[in-house]
């Protein structure tokens, strides 16, 4: 229930403050959603859609900086930062 | 799909996990708040990969769950008032009240629909004047903006036969009665990322420092269940307590200005019963004074319990203990055998996003498992 899913904005249908609607494309399909929340969300912006509302917008830069830090770990960097190995408490797991 | 495929690449989640397993340099103990987590850690073997460097707590993150087992029973009485449709989310209707679920409310001729959204709801109430359309407003601050959208909606559309049976709660002071409890063993939360993409995550700061608890808002893709973990181990290895944020490509700080104006308009924070947990001070949103008229509880003159409510339900399901993370759902004696999502004891093992229902799907022991298939 607490599930959003992301969606693109494919076009803006009614851009009144309170009924704020958009055609939203998501898992296969395109729906209308009430964007009254996320006016000023462009379209080809994606937005979070929970309960046939959008909820909020997606940050494309920080979705790639997640994706970018997280392929560096096991490179190079990475191993030098983890050759000196935290000191175990007696009796932990190896 | 575009913002989901990426974050389940199992080449990342492997380094990771060998990542989070290298930090740790003992066992950690931490609570993903949201039952849509619990879900994804154990759907994708998360918890059992991280089972000797960190003990899961799950949270009370599933609203269906803690939706009091006393407002399930006041939307049956509206299903079967004559000139009433009651309208909900999916999966409530299979949780079983005192008097049966909404399911059955419907199998004694009440009417009860399914709607994927309150907007709905507020659509059936203006093709319909001659109906009384209430809608079963159930879930955190992720659900809210949407109910609120709808009563703003019936508010300007003039429309007097459409209101709402409020049961929303708030995650925020649950999390505090979590760490309040005497014997509280969690130590760092999982935050609900959804929730603060609505809320945002500064309200968090005076918690983790008041119960030196990192609280890190985490997402619900793998990869996005592991950046939370690694960002706890992170901070409890180092002795830190603070909030973080690792869900950044859905939350801002501030979470959605536009949502939280939406709700501090249309709602107000009370005290709310959590069924299993007993009464959460400040743990539910309320109508507001203005918007009183489509508050289906003032609407159809419901009396306000005066009684204290139980905090147990009267079946003996265990939920509250489950929910409060002090018992597993494999340990509970009916987990499998009285209790299955066929036929369910309780909240949990009917939700999608309950605990119990996650470890029957994904977690089944393999005896119970072959017992099955041989019945068969």
């Amino acid at each position: 229930m607490c599930l959003a899913v992301p969606g693109k904005i494919v076009r803006w249908t009614d851009r009144d403050p309170l009924f704020a609607q958009a055609e939203v494309e998501f898992e296969g399909l395109r729906r209308p959603c009430h964007m009254a929340c996320v006016t000023d969300a462009l379209e080809g912006d994606y937005v979070l859609i929970h309960a046939g509302v959008a909820i909020a917008r997606l940050d494309a830069a920080e979705a790639q900086r997640l994706l970018d830090d997280l392929s560096r770990l096991g490179t190079a960097a990475a191993e030098e930062f983890a050759v000196d190995p935290p000191a175990r408490e007696p009796g932990a797991r190896p | 799909m575009k913002y989901v495929d990426e974050y389940r690449d199992p080449h990342l989640a492997r380094r990771m996990i060998a990542d989070i397993r290298r930090r740790a340099t003992r066992r950690w103990t931490i609570m993903e708040v949201c039952g849509g987590q619990t879900h994804g850690l154990l759907r994708h073997g998360i918890e059992e990969e991280l089972a000797d460097v960190v003990e899961t707590i799950h949270g009370p993150g599933c609203p269906v769950c803690v939706t009091h087992a006393d407002a399930i029973d006041f939307a049956c009485e509206l299903a079967r008032t004559p000139g009433c449709a009651l309208a909900s989310f999916g999966d409530m209707l299979r949780v079983p009240a005192s008097r049966g679920s909404l399911l059955d409310a419907r199998a004694a001729g009440g009417a009860v629909r399914a709607a994927y959204s309150p907007l709905d709801a507020v659509r059936l109430a203006q093709r319909d004047p001659n109906l009384q359309v209430v809608f079963f407003a159930v879930g955190f601050e992720t659900t809210a903006p949407a109910t609120a959208l709808a009563v703003r909606q019936a508010a300007a559309l003039g429309l007097d036969n459409f209101s709402m049976l409020v049961a929303h709660v708030r995650v925020q002071p649950a999390m505090e009665a979590v760490l309040a409890s005497p014997g509280n063993r969690v130590q760092a939360f999982l935050a609900a990322g959804h929730v603060c993409a609505v809320m945002g995550c500064e309200s968090y700061a005076s918690l983790a420092e008041r119960y030196r608890a990192p609280i890190v808002v985490t997402g619900f893709e793998p990869l996005d269940l592991l950046a939370g973990m690694a960002a706890c181990v992170r901070q409890l290895e180092a002795g830190e307590a603070h909030v973080e944020n690792r869900y950044a490509r859905s939350v801002r700080p501030a979470g959605n200005p536009a949502a939280r104006r939406l709700l501090e308009e249309t709602f107000e924070a009370c005290d709310r019963p959590w069924r299993g947990m007993g009464v959460v001070a400040a743990g539910g949103l309320r109508l507001r004074d203005e918007y009183r008229r489509f508050d289906a509880e003032f609407r159809f003159r419901r009396p306000a319990s005066a009684v204290a409510l139980p905090a147990v339900d009267a079946n003996d399901c265990l939920a509250g203990e489950v929910l409060a993370g002090r018992l597993k759902p494999t340990a509970c004696p009916h987990f499998g055998s009285a209790c299955t999502p066929e036929t369910p004891r309780g909240a949990p093992m009917v939700s999608s996003e309950g605990a119990c229902a996650a470890y029957f799907r994904y977690r089944r022991p393999a005896a119970a498992v072959a017992g099955e298939e041989v019945a068969r």
